[in-house]
């Protein structure tokens, strides 16, 4: 007895493994695909240092972001020869703030403005766009008619107005990228619910007397997660790009806040003779944009290859 | 065709009307503007007497309507702060925003064309990889650190370029590089992708097959089949571009709409706030619109639609 069944199970192991000779698993393949995908990786390697950064900032700033020491305000890297402090590697700002530890917590901000942005932008987006798809005709038309608004509308000016309007706080500067940043997830959850709804088990689900919540969220809404991703990945660069442009104009968050977009504004007076104050905001920018947007990419190309 | 060309320019004209209602809307619930006409000096009196002679105790919709009345009549009011006409404010500076937006967008072009193009060529090869990894780079760039680098480096230590004003070309050479290359990446993408299917077709294997020479192939067969989509997305993009200017003119100091706008915000100038809002949203408005009627008038099967 037991003897056959060790057998057997040897006998389904072999076959098992002859298999998967010929047609991988689908988990192996969609592994392989990742580890072939040199963006996706990269991508993904910089946003998880990133993370771990804003995450552990309080363990790896050597001070307070916001403790200001007068004596030495603007002292130089560790590159220069003159003018330097050892203990601010980075050296320090206007009002003598560890550079360092002010990059280190900005990572938090852009973090935070990019995921909650990301997620109030995505639920109306999403929730616009696959009512559209789904239900067409006057809906369609009504949506449209929204989308286009939104699409006409000038972001960045209306965007400076409205926190003009409300007071500039991180929260008011979430909330309004948040109700305007929705415009790509509705046109992309749009055509792709269109075409989900035509599909033949959509149509079964609908014959078998499904409701339509019920299709909508367990038929319909698994199509469309992976393109919501890719989608995600791309407004939330957008959303850390705009409010690094708001607060450098003095219309985003407000100081102290080590915002990047906002170390960069008060580095501006600067600029001629501690070109680092802007030069350092920005590469971080560029790097956390980059990281996001070859993430974004990469999770394109494997997830599409998936789906063919 | 007439009935599709005007059932879109009325939708054209109803976005525009809900696009300044939400503006004005915005600015007046939030602001009191008469306390920003008084100053800070004012009394409680002369807040009232502002509000009066200027309307402002009117219910908003009547104060939108008034306006909007005005606005189809070209008056878009007076600065609150400068007290002056708003249209003579933003004519007189709207040619050096469209200057801007102009040779930004040929920039782009001129860089996205030939290197997309070049990429199409050899899918995959050396070049192909290059411009890929610019457009990667490109896209992550942002725009106004990019302009600030480059006025550090060309205006304040080369010393090559005016890093402010509006007088001379020169003054235009660095904020057109800052706004146009951020088309690039988006232009050049799909001038690649358009010409690799073009390339691929079966009239460019038979001009070929005529024994055409490569360039006249390349230039007059393929090229000018796979460039209307790209000059299409540019005029999408001359629009974004225009907002875009808002913050290269303020970093240049370039006094064109986009710098007014800032200005305007600064002091809660909210006439020329709305106008600017109007003029931009107007500008996205028309290039789409006529964009869908070139699509349509290509393609007749839109229209029927």
């Amino acid at each position: 007895m037991t003897d056959t069944g060790a057998s057997r199970s040897l006998v389904f192991r072999q076959r098992q493994t002859a298999e998967e000779i010929l047609e991988p698993s689908p988990w192996s393949k969609l592994r392989r695909r990742i580890l072939g995908n040199h963006s996706f990786l990269i991508g993904a390697a910089i946003l998880a240092a990133i993370f771990a950064v804003a995450i552990l900032a309080p363990l790896l700033a050597p001070h307070d972001p916001y403790d200001q020491d007068l004596t030495k305000r603007l002292t130089n890297p560790f590159w220069h020869e003159k003018k330097i402090d050892p203990v601010h590697v980075l050296g320090t700002d206007k009002v003598g703030r560890d550079y360092l530890s002010r990059l280190i917590y900005g990572s938090q901000i852009s973090l935070l403005i990019g995921f909650s942005t990301m997620l109030i932008s995505g639920v109306i987006g999403t929730v616009l766009g696959v009512t559209a798809g789904y239900f067409g005709g006057r809906v369609d038309m009504v949506v449209n008619f929204i989308i286009n608004t939104r699409l006409a509308m000038p972001v960045f000016l209306v965007a400076m107005a409205a926190v003009v309007a409300f007071g500039a706080s991180l929260t008011v500067v979430i909330l309004v990228l948040g109700l305007f940043l929705w415009d790509r997830f509705a046109v992309v959850m749009r055509s792709i619910t269109m075409q989900a709804r035509d599909l033949d088990y959509v149509k079964a689900a609908r014959a078998m007397g499904c409701s339509t919540p019920y299709i909508i969220v367990r038929e319909i809404f698994p199509n469309v997660l992976s393109s919501l991703t890719v989608v995600a990945t791309v407004e939330m660069a957008n959303a850390i790009l705009l409010e690094a442009a708001l607060s450098f104009l003095g219309f985003g968050v407000q100081a102290p806040t080590p915002s990047w977009g906002l170390m960069l504004n008060e580095g501006r007076e600067y600029m001629f003779f501690s070109p680092w104050l802007l030069a350092l905001p920005g590469v971080c920018l560029f790097m956390l944009v980059l990281a996001i947007n070859l993430f974004g990419d990469g999770l394109r190309d494997v997830t599409l290859e998936r789906e063919r | 065709m007439p009935a599709y060309t005007l059932k879109r320019t009325f939708v054209a004209f109803l976005i525009l009307i809900v696009v300044s209602g939400l503006t004005f809307s915005l600015s007046h619930l939030s602001a009191d503007p008469a306390l920003t006409i008084g100053g800070e000096q004012a009394s409680e009196e002369d807040i009232q007497a502002i509000r009066k002679l200027y309307g402002f105790d009117r219910p908003i919709h009547v104060q939108y309507l008034d306006w909007l009345g005005r606005a189809l009549a070209g008056d878009f009011g007076e600065s609150y702060h400068y007290k002056q006409r708003v249209f003579d404010m933003v004519s007189e500076r709207i040619g050096r925003t469209m200057l801007l937006g102009t040779l930004a967008i040929l920039f782009a072009l001129v860089v996205s064309i030939p290197l997309g193009t070049l990429a199409a060529m050899r899918p995959n090869s050396i070049i192909d990889r290059i411009a890929l990894f610019i457009a990667v780079l490109g896209q992550a760039l942002p725009t106004f650190w990019f302009a600030l680098m480059m006025i550090i480096v060309f205006g304040v230590w080369w010393r090559w370029l005016p890093i402010s004003g509006h007088t001379q070309w020169a003054n235009y050479v660095m904020p057109t590089i800052a706004l146009g290359y951020y088309a690039t990446p988006a232009l050049m993408r799909l001038t690649r992708a358009g010409m690799i299917e073009v390339l691929a077709s079966d009239y460019i294997r038979t001009a070929r097959a005529k024994g055409l020479s490569a360039g006249s192939v390349l230039f007059k067969h393929a090229l000018r089949n796979a460039i209307i989509p790209v000059v299409a997305l540019a005029a999408v993009w001359f629009g974004f571009m225009l907002g875009g200017s808002i913050v290269i003119e303020t970093i240049f100091n370039l006094k064109g709409i986009g710098w007014l706008s800032y200005d305007a915000l600064l002091r809660s100038d909210l006439p020329v706030v709305q106008a600017i809002v109007l003029v931009f949203a107007s500008f996205y408005v028309v290039l789409t619109l006529l964009a869908d009627l070139l699509n349509a008038y290509l393609d007749p099967r839109i229209s029927v639609r």
